[in-house]
């Protein structure tokens, strides 16, 4: 038996189909993960993510701690409230984790980590923070929440304590606001508008309760994954992992290379991958033929092995297959390319293309 | 609780099987087994004139989670395939024993059906699953 949420017994009361995931009993769906994923892209779903660990860091050292932590800056962060997506990396330049960093004034910042490897996480930060002067505070007080679509944040923000719904409905994307222990950000994993959560764990039932009631429909983990992966977002565990870090999965655009002087952990591995022509590329496919794109399917080019799925899946705004694939070294593709996938010995065709796939209610690419 | 219809047979690996009373049978898989595997988004069904035997894999249902494959309850040849599946693989999830049907075949030996599970018999392998 895994690890419950405090909405565990809201969840099975909805007629939940549950799974196993990161060691939590989580939701798949609550009846059509391709309904869930539909309402997310054109009114608003909410899901619940209290698997997922905020850990705040504070101190004197806690800035200079994140800048030698994560692959990008929190330098970067010019006002309190901004978030940032950032990759933890080991010494050999592989991910420990995918994390968003939120700046919360002076020297106070809090991380969202996955759920399966919050564990690991916690003790690597601390293992890392040696002579920086920072408190890592786990924060299992706190139930989070993601509310996401079009309508989304109007119907959330009505819900909220009275000292945030003015200033959560204010919040440009990327931005955090925060009242005692109820934190607000404009931030997701689904390519929509909405709110991610963070509230005492004795008050979610209520506000979970209140969304619903609001119309806001339940979708789970089955429909977060769909609507990352068009939304082109990588997964933990699947694009990238320890062994395969930021610029072999599509996320090069995270590693903040200036100033050169910034000594982050994993940089010097980072930085001869980066010079070395063996670096593989990573990609979105489109699949033209019949079938499913699923994880570790080979892709074929001119009928030889040429590379990986990473992700892949049906997408439901497209109507189509998409996935994420990582090339072999030295084989390159450019978008509008074709190729193939081996599904089930035969090969079917695809074309490379750039993501995101769908956002916004909508598709980013051409279907023809 | 999942629909298990008493005039139909079955398989432990969830597949339905109807006898048309004209020699065809048709097949198509379970309430169960629609409800286990989630939102059906691809089938892939077999070439009509395809001889199969008992337990071969003969058709792929995709759903939002995984691929499965579905296998010939008994030998015979494919006479017939599901051609709405095509654009509509989700009548599978609506309509599992009318309009989600998969195949039809002629069984080399009729009298094979009566070697699958009837509807009480499918019933303790759905209880078993659970």
């Amino acid at each position: 038996m895994g690890s419950r949420t405090p909405l565990y017994a809201e969840h099975l009361a909805l007629g939940a189909r549950m799974v196993p995931f990161g060691g939590w009993d989580m939701p798949l769906h609550y009846g059509s993960q391709l309904d869930e994923h539909q309402t997310v892209r054109h009114a608003a779903g909410v899901f619940d993510v209290s698997h997922m660990r905020p850990v705040d860091v504070e101190g004197a050292g806690a800035r200079d701690f994140l800048r030698h932590l994560l692959a990008n800056d929190v330098a970067r962060l010019a006002t309190p409230g901004k978030a940032l997506y950032s990759c933890m990396l080991n010494e050999l330049g592989g991910v420990v984790d995918d994390l968003i960093v939120y700046w919360r004034g002076g020297e106070r910042y809090r991380l969202v980590v996955n759920a399966a490897t919050a564990h690991g996480d916690i003790a690597w930060m601390r293992a890392q923070s040696g002579h920086f002067a920072v408190r890592i505070a786990p924060r299992e007080d706190l139930a989070m929440l993601a509310v996401q679509g079009p309508e989304a944040r109007a119907r959330a923000a009505a819900l909220l304590p009275a000292e945030l719904a003015e200033s959560a409905l204010a919040l440009k994307p990327f931005f955090a606001t925060e009242h005692n222990d109820w934190f607000v950000a404009r931030t997701g994993y689904t390519g929509e508008d909405g709110f991610e959560l963070m509230l005492p764990a004795d008050a979610v039932v209520e506000l979970w309760r209140a969304l619903l009631a609001a119309g806001v429909r339940p979708c789970g983990l089955g429909a977060r994954d769909t609507l990352r992966l068009e939304a082109g977002m990588n997964l933990y565990g699947q694009d990238m992992d320890a062994d395969v870090g930021p610029l072999e999965s599509g996320l090069e655009w995270t590693v903040a290379w200036e100033p050169a002087e910034r000594d982050f952990i994993g940089r010097t591995a980072l930085e001869h991958l980066r010079a070395s022509p063996d670096r593989r590329r990573f990609i979105g496919l489109l699949l033209s033929g019949r079938g499913v794109l699923r994880a570790h399917q080979c892709l074929l080019v001119a009928g030889q092995p040429a590379g990986d799925i990473t992700s892949g899946g049906f997408a439901p705004t497209l109507g189509r297959s998409i996935a994420l694939a990582r090339l072999d070294s030295g084989v390159r593709l450019e978008p509008g390319d074709l190729c193939a996938v081996e599904i089930r010995g035969q090969a079917v065709a695809a074309r490379v293309v750039k993501p995101p796939f769908a956002r916004h209610g909508q598709a980013c690419i051409p279907l023809d | 609780m999942s629909d298990i219809p008493a005039d139909l047979r079955y398989t432990r690996s969830h597949e339905w099987i109807k006898d048309n009373g004209d020699g065809t049978i048709t097949v198509g898989i379970t309430d169960h087994a629609q409800e286990a595997l989630g939102d059906i988004v691809f089938v892939e069904t077999p070439e009509n004139g395809r001889t199969v035997g008992a337990e071969e894999a003969c058709a792929v249902v995709e759903s939002v989670k995984a691929a499965s494959d579905i296998y010939a309850p008994i030998a015979g040849e494919i006479v017939e395939t599901n051609a709405a599946l095509g654009d509509a693989p989700d009548l599978i999830n609506s309509s599992p024993y009318e309009e989600g049907w998969i195949l039809r075949m002629t069984p080399s030996n009729l009298a094979d059906l009566a070697t699958l599970l009837d509807a009480s018999a499918y019933e303790e392998v759905v209880a078993e699953d659970a």
